[in-house]
């Protein structure tokens, strides 16, 4: 049995970890819709964004390992954590929809919020003091900014197109927005990201954001929903009820076969 | 298109499922050295915009290319394989119209 490891909690790295873990747990997700999609080349296409998180996370697990100073594998930190210690924003853990692989619209709903977040972040973060994260986000901007393309014209395709596809894509907006507040709030690790140009605050990106969304909705004849009280955690490790089932899948081939590697 | 008149329920069955199918696009692609876009398939897609990032998620995947083309499969207009020997065959004992009999100045390249 290999022991969950425990992460360095210095705010540098919780920051770092907090990244890492949503494009992580979003590729997870994605990957889901692997052989399932609605058409082949769109299988490939969610394939194709699922590794481009996937690997913008290894490239954030690697160097959350580096300054851990425990000498920590991406692979450790990907797959031997508990629940309380992933850091990412819950929205991302969230089941595509009702059954597997889910709802298509709900799918590419959740991507063009992401990739727009993500996209706002990866430009400010090309400006990080740390060169590294730096270098990371030069990269990944370029994926995120087709990731949005690609999400943002679904979602006008089904906001714009028949009863059933608009009906499904306000579902999944019922459902999301109250999860998005979460991306907007900053705490003590944001305060000390700005002070060290590491990174932005969170809060930083809720106005382009929004801005974008809301074009977004005008064209894809979306209401913009009202604010919500509600407030979701998983950033600070305390996550929806889907989080376990997730790890479960994720984390089974690492935790029967310590070490696995291709 | 006789074949589908010589058989009728076959040929139902190919026009409802044509109308729920998006329209088939071929797709061309520049490689990184490369001077010219050049076929390498084909796909569905619902529409110019959607075809364009189709082709770049199924045919670019492994750094092939640096642009990519898509045209509307119904658009192209191919010669009938049964004029081949008509179209085609003629040609083969004239060999004088390849250039090579002719001396190139040096500064000419990529003949």
């Amino acid at each position: 049995m290999t022991p969950s490891i425990k992460v360095e909690q210095a705010p540098s790295v919780q920051y770092m970890l907090r990244l890492a873990d949503t494009t992580l747990i979003l590729g997870q997700r994605l990957g889901e819709w692997c052989g399932h999609a609605p058409v082949l080349e769109e299988d490939i296409a969610l394939s194709n964004i699922a590794l481009d998180l996937i690997g913008q996370s290894r490239a954030l697990l690697t160097r959350v390992g580096q300054l851990g100073g425990q000498g920590l594998h991406e692979d450790q930190l990907a797959f031997l954590r508990e629940e309380r210690d992933y850091r990412n924003a819950t929205i991302v853990e969230l089941p595509n929809g009702p059954g597997r692989p889910g709802d298509f619209a709900f799918t590419v709903l959740r991507n063009a919020m992401m990739a727009t977040w993500l996209r706002l972040m990866w430009e400010r973060l090309r400006e990080s003091s740390d060169s590294e994260l730096a270098a990371i986000a030069g990269k990944a901007v370029k994926e995120a900014r087709y990731h949005q393309q690609h999400s943002c014209d679904w979602v006008v395709r089904l906001g714009d197109g028949t009863d059933e596809s608009a009906r499904r894509l306000r579902a999944a907006l019922d459902t999301l927005w109250r999860y998005t507040a979460e991306l907007f709030e900053s705490d003590e690790v944001d305060a000390a990201a700005a002070a060290n140009g590491l990174g932005p605050r969170w809060d930083a990106l809720r106005e382009p954001w929004l801005a974008e969304m809301q074009a977004l909705f005008d064209e894809a004849k979306l209401p913009m929903p009202a604010d919500s009280a509600f407030r979701s955690t998983g950033k600070r490790g305390v996550h929806s009820e889907h989080m376990g089932y997730i790890l479960t899948d994720m984390q089974y081939l690492q935790r029967a076969y310590p070490g696995g590697a291709w | 298109m006789s074949e589908i008149k010589s058989d009728p329920m076959k040929g139902q069955g190919t026009k409802v499922a044509a109308a729920n199918e998006w329209p088939l696009w071929e797709v061309f692609v520049r490689s990184k050295s490369g001077l010219d876009h050049k076929h390498c398939g084909s796909l569905h897609a619902a529409d110019p915009q959607m075809a364009i990032q189709l082709a770049r998620d199924v045919y670019t995947r492994r750094q092939e290319g640096s642009s990519v083309w898509v045209v509307r499969s119904d658009q192209i207009v191919a010669s009938d394989p049964a004029d081949k020997d008509m179209y085609f065959d003629p040609m083969e004992d004239k060999v004088y119209r390849h250039p090579t009999f002719y001396k190139l100045p040096s500064e000419v390249d990529h003949m």
